[in-house]
């Protein structure tokens, strides 16, 4: 599928382009930041915690969208037999987990002042931990295996089971009781996001995202790196 | 376009995945009693055999003009607008704790009437707005 873009074009592509998201993602985020800590608002109910909302919301939405991005791929790995695709997942799961990390963690920090405890076995709490799960295995299998056939394909299936998660994640608080509250920013019902506090979650949603955008380039520019030292002169 | 392999393996890994969500599905489905975290006082009042001994969780709205105070233990009472519940507790109640917000306590029931917590849990709703807005919100009511 992507045979017609030479790796060799890719390099300096890439590191050109490097630089201009690196400088846009850190206005991006001195502009998020300001907006989030100081220009927001507090809110009615819980006060200055709200401004935990601004790392917790966006970390747990990008690392929901990382990880179907990688489980599509998977298909297209097995199906197709796309090396490029495997260097492309590879090299999207580390920001993918970490941001899981953050928002179970941040989740962890807002919830001990608001609910009066660290943490629930809830339906979102749980399936949120068994995605974190998900991205260790995935993760994982790259090390495990020395074969990279091998590791490529078990990845691969491994992205694919985690799929089914994605949605129980999501609609996790609608289906079941849970602590966690359901989602406030919503396409089909009404938003209950105050326009003040939405700003800022969109400009910190736009910060991570080029994180993660920036941490991809730099683990693919090595992977490709890594190729073209074994020799091989395609992928 | 593509080969008879390609195709096969399409429909291969479809059917793998397809098979796995489904069977995910029913198990959770048929676990749908330990998968939610709280029953409402409704579900408490349809329970078909209560039991003392076991842990469970009541969630609701804390009914407005309920919440008595004495120096020994907090008296309150859980409601989903159907329903209600009567919840004893002894302890420290966390801060968004409040008349008609959403409450979550964990506890042994005694009666289909009465409830005692070990554990309160203050659950947030989905809303988010400064004070000012709020303030807005109730000179409208």
């Amino acid at each position: 599928m992507l045979n017609y873009l030479n790796p060799q074009n890719f390099l300096k592509i890439i590191n050109k382009i490097q630089k201009f998201i690196l400088i846009l993602f850190l206005l991006v985020l001195a502009l998020g930041l300001i907006e989030a800590l100081v220009l927001s608002p507090e809110d009615y109910k819980q006060s200055d915690s709200v401004r935990i909302m601004y790392v917790h919301v966006p970390a747990a939405w990008i690392s929901l969208g990382i990880f179907s991005v990688i489980s599509f791929l998977s298909f297209g790995i097995l199906i197709f037999k796309n090396k490029n695709f495997s260097l492309i997942t590879k090299s999207l799961a580390p920001s993918g987990f970490v941001f899981n990390v953050i928002a179970l963690v941040t989740g962890s920090i807002w919830g001990k002042p608001t609910w009066g405890t660290w943490w629930a076995w809830d339906a979102r709490i749980t399936s949120m931990l068994l995605l974190a799960l998900f991205y260790l295995l995935f993760i994982l299998s790259w090390r495990v295996f020395d074969d990279s056939n091998k590791a490529i394909k078990y990845s691969s299936y491994i992205a694919i089971l985690g799929l089914i998660n994605i949605p129980i994640i999501k609609f996790s608080v609608d289906w079941w009781t849970t602590l966690h509250q359901p989602s406030s920013v919503n396409i089909l019902k009404d938003t209950t996001i105050h326009s003040s506090m939405l700003f800022p979650l969109a400009i910190m949603t736009a910060a991570f995202a080029l994180f993660s955008l920036l941490i991809f380039l730099m683990k693919y520019n090595t992977e490709l790196i890594k190729i073209k030292n074994k020799g091989l002169d395609r992928l | 376009m593509y080969g008879k392999k390609v195709k096969l393996r399409a429909f291969f890994l479809l059917l793998i995945f397809f098979v796995l969500a489904l069977s995910i599905f029913l198990i959770f489905k048929s676990l749908e009693e330990n998968v939610i975290y709280f029953k409402s006082p409704t579900e408490i009042k349809n329970l078909s055999e209560l039991s003392d001994n076991n842990k469970i969780r009541v969630g609701g709205m804390v009914k407005i003009n309920s919440i008595k105070i004495n120096d020994k233990e907090v008296i309150f009472i859980i409601t989903d607008l159907k329903n209600e519940i009567i919840v004893n507790f002894q302890g420290s109640i966390p801060n968004l704790f409040e008349e008609g917000k959403g409450v979550v306590a964990e506890g042994f029931i005694k009666d289909r009437k009465y409830f005692n917590a070990t554990k309160i849990l203050a659950k947030h709703d989905e809303n988010y707005m400064p004070p000012e807005v709020k303030e807005a919100l109730k000179d409208d009511e």
